[in-house]
C-alpha cells in the first residue's frame, strides 16, 4: 500500500523564517568552538598514505647498485613521454657488477610533463623506479623540473629489497659453468 | 567660537575618524576570523611585524589573531597600481568611491558614544549635539547609495551596472520600513516630561527602565532587517552578489577606490550597529532597571568622573562590537535572498508590518500616557 506523506502547511512562525534563522544561528555558533581541521602546512605536513604516486624517483639495491638497467620500457610505456634514457655500458669502475652489462648513462624525468600515473613503476621489471611519497617540488627555471639522474638517486634512496636478482644470476652462473667443467 | 575651540573641535573629529576607521578595518579581520571559525578554519595568522612579533607569548599570540592582517591590507591597497579601464567614465569612476565614503563618516558626528556627568546630569559625548539627529543619520546615510549607483554607472560595464541598479531599488524599499519602524521608539522617547526632540541621547535616556528592543522588539525586528538591507550585508548583498554579478558595483575598481568602497561597507555596518545599541540596546546604559532594581544600575559609573566617562564609552563599544558580530555571524549563517524576494519582504511585508506597528504603538503611549500623566 502507498504510504500517503501528509504535508503540512506552514505556520504563521515557519512562513517568517525566523524559527529557522534562530536554528541556523545555533549551528553556526556550535561550529565555531569545534576543534579547526586546518593543517598549518609548511610546519605540518599531511599523512601521506601507503600506494601514494607521489614524484617518480629511482632507487638502489641494498649493496648501493644501481637497479635501472636501461631497457627503456618505461621510456616508451611513458603516456607524456617525460622520460627520457641514453642508454650505456656498465661503468668501468663497477667491475663486480659487470655481469649486468647495462646502465642508464643519463636518465631524465621531465616534471612539467610527468603525470604521475606510475606506469613506469608497474612496467619496470627490475623494479628501479617507483613513485614515492614527494608531493612537492619546486623550481624557479624549466630546466630545474627535468629530474636528472643524480637528482632521481638522490630522492629515490634505496629499497630495502633483498630480491639480489643479479647477484642470484652470477651465482647461478658461476654454478652451472662449474657443473660443465 | 575662539581658535582653540575651532582646532579641539578638529582634533576630536579626527580622533573620532580614526577611532571608526579602525574598527571598519578590524572589523574586516573580525568578518575573515569568525567566516574561518564558523568554517572549521583558522582564518589569517601570519602577518606580523617585525620587532612586536617577536616579543614572546604576546607577540605570537597576536599574530594568531592577525592583528597586524588589515595594516598589511591596507598597505597593500595603498601601493597597489590604480587601474582605469579605459571604457569608464574617469570623473564619475574617481568620484564614486569618495561618495561612497563620506556618508559613511559623516554620519558619526551626531552619534553620542558616551555620557559624562556635570553635577550630576548626564551629558552626552558627541560631536554635534544637534536635535535632529536620527533625522541627520537618515538622511545623510542614504547618500550613500550614490557611491554605489555612481561607481555601477561610470563604469560602464554590465555587471556593475546591475549591481548598482539593484543597490538603489533596496535601499529605497528599505529606507521607508527602517524609517517608519523606529517612530515608535520616538514617541516613547518623546512622551510627557520629556526633553521632546529627535537626538539619540534622547533615546538613549528614555531607556532608563526598559532597553527599547525588550518591549518595542517588532520595532527593533523591523529596523534590523532593514539595517542588514541599507549596508548591503547579506542576506541582502544584492549590489554585490558575488556569484552573479561578479563583484557587482566594485567589479572595475581595484587598489584604493577598492579599498574605500570595502571601507565604506564596514563603516556603514559599524555605524549602523552603533546607531542600533543607541536606539534599542540603551546606548551605554549598564542595565535597565525595570522599575524595580535600585537607579544607580543604569549608569553605576555616573559618580567616578573621568574613569566612568571612559567606562562608559568602552560599554557602549561593547554592545555594538558585539552587533557588528551579530552582521557577521548572520552572514555565514544564512544564503541570499533572491532579487524578487528582497524587493517583495521590504514591500509587502517589512513596510505594512511597519506601519502597524506604528499604529499600534501610537495608540498603545496615547493611552499610556493618558494614565500616566492623570
Amino acid at each position: 500500500m502507498a504510504k500517503v506523506v501528509e504535508r503540512k502547511p506552514l505556520s504563521l512562525a515557519e512562513k517568517t523564517y525566523v524559527p529557522q534563522i534562530l536554528g541556523g544561528l545555533k549551528v553556526t555558533v556550535r561550529n565555531m568552538f569545534r576543534p579547526k581541521v586546518t593543517l598549518q602546512y609548511p610546519e605540518e605536513r599531511p599523512i601521506i598514505p601507503d600506494g601514494y604516486r607521489g614524484v617518480p624517483t629511482l632507487v638502489k639495491d641494498p649493496h648501493g647498485r644501481e637497479k635501472c638497467v636501461s631497457c627503456q620500457l618505461c621510456e616508451f610505456v611513458c603516456p607524456p613521454k617525460a622520460i627520457r634514457i641514453t642508454p650505456g655500458a656498465m661503468p668501468e669502475d663497477q667491475a663486480e657488477h659487470a655481469h649486468v652489462e647495462k646502465a642508464p648513462e643519463e636518465f631524465e624525468i621531465n616534471m612539467l610533463r610527468c603525470i604521475y600515473c606510475g606506469m613506469c613503476q608497474e612496467v619496470c621489471p627490475e623494479e628501479a623506479i617507483f613513485l614515492q611519497d614527494i608531493y612537492s617540488i619546486v623550481g624557479y627555471t624549466r630546466d630545474e623540473f627535468v629530474h636528472k639522474k643524480a637528482k632521481l638517486y638522490e630522492l629515490g634512496g634505496t629499497l630495502p629489497d633483498e630480491h639480489y636478482k643479479w647477484d642470484k644470476k652470477k651465482q647461478a652462473e658461476e654454478a652451472a659453468a662449474e657443473v660443465q667443467h | 567660537m575662539e581658535a582653540t575651540d575651532i582646532l579641539l573641535r578638529f582634533v576630536y573629529a579626527l580622533i573620532m575618524i580614526v577611532v571608526v576607521m579602525s574598527m571598519a578595518g578590524y572589523s574586516v579581520l573580525a568578518e575573515r576570523k569568525v567566516a574561518s571559525w564558523i568554517q572549521g578554519r583558522v582564518g589569517p595568522n601570519r602577518t606580523a611585524l617585525p620587532l612586536v612579533s617577536a616579543i614572546p607569548i604576546i607577540g605570537p599570540f597576536l599574530k594568531g589573531l592577525g592583528i597586524w592582517q588589515p595594516l598589511a591590507d591596507g598597505a597593500k591597497f595603498l601601493f597597489k597600481e590604480d587601474p582605469f579601464p579605459s571604457h569608464v567614465k574617469k570623473f564619475y569612476y574617481a568620484l564614486a568611491p569618495m561618495l561612497a565614503v563620506v556618508p559613511a563618516l559623516v554620519t558619526m558626528v551626531v552619534l553620542p558614544f558616551g555620557a559624562y556627568w556635570e553635577d550630576g546630569v548626564m551629558q552626552p559625548l558627541v560631536l554635534a549635539p544637534i536635535d535632529v539627529g536620527i533625522l541627520f543619520i537618515f538622511a545623510v546615510s542614504s547618500l550613500g547609495v550614490y557611491g554605489i549607483v555612481l561607481g555601477g554607472w561610470s563604469a560602464n560595464s554590465k555587471y556593475p551596472f546591475m549591481g548598482g541598479i539593484r543597490s538603489s531599488a533596496q535601499m529605497i524599499s528599505y529606507e521607508l520600513a527602517m524609517g517608519m519602524s523606529i517612530l515608535p521608539v520616538f514617541m516613547w522617547a518623546n512622551g510627557p516630561n520629556s526633553m521632546g526632540d529627535l537626538s539619540l541621547f534622547n533615546v538613549v535616556t528614555a531607556q532608563n527602565q526598559a532597553w527599547l528592543f525588550m518591549w518595542q522588539p517588532l520595532s527593533a525586528f523591523i529596523f534590523l532587517v532593514a539595517l542588514f538591507a541599507e549596508t548591503n550585508r547579506l542576506p541582502f548583498d544584492m549590489p554585490e552578489s558575488e556569484t552573479e554579478l561578479v563583484g557587482g558595483f566594485h567589479t572595475e575598481y581595484g587598489s584604493f577606490k577598492f579599498g574605500l568602497f570595502f571601507v565604506a561597507e564596514y563603516a556603514h555596518m559599524v555605524v549602523g550597529s552603533a546607531v542600533f545599541t543607541l536606539l534599542f540596546f540603551g546606548g551605554w546604559n549598564f542595565l535597565p532597571s525595570f522599575g524595580i532594581l535600585p537607579d544607580w544600575i543604569v549608569n553605576p559609573w555616573a559618580d567616578w568622573g573621568l574613569f566612568g566617562s571612559v567606562c562608559s564609552v568602552l560599554w557602549f563599544l561593547a554592545k555594538t562590537l558585539f552587533l557588528v558580530f551579530f552582521f557577521i555571524w548572520i552572514r555565514w549563517t544564512l544564503p541570499r535572498y533572491r532579487y524578487d524576494q528582497v524587493m517583495n519582504l521590504g514591500w509587502k511585508a517589512l513596510l505594512p508590518l511597519a506601519l502597524a506597528n506604528v499604529v499600534v504603538y501610537a495608540i498603545g503611549i496615547a493611552i499610556f500616557d493618558r494614565v500616566v500623566t492623570n
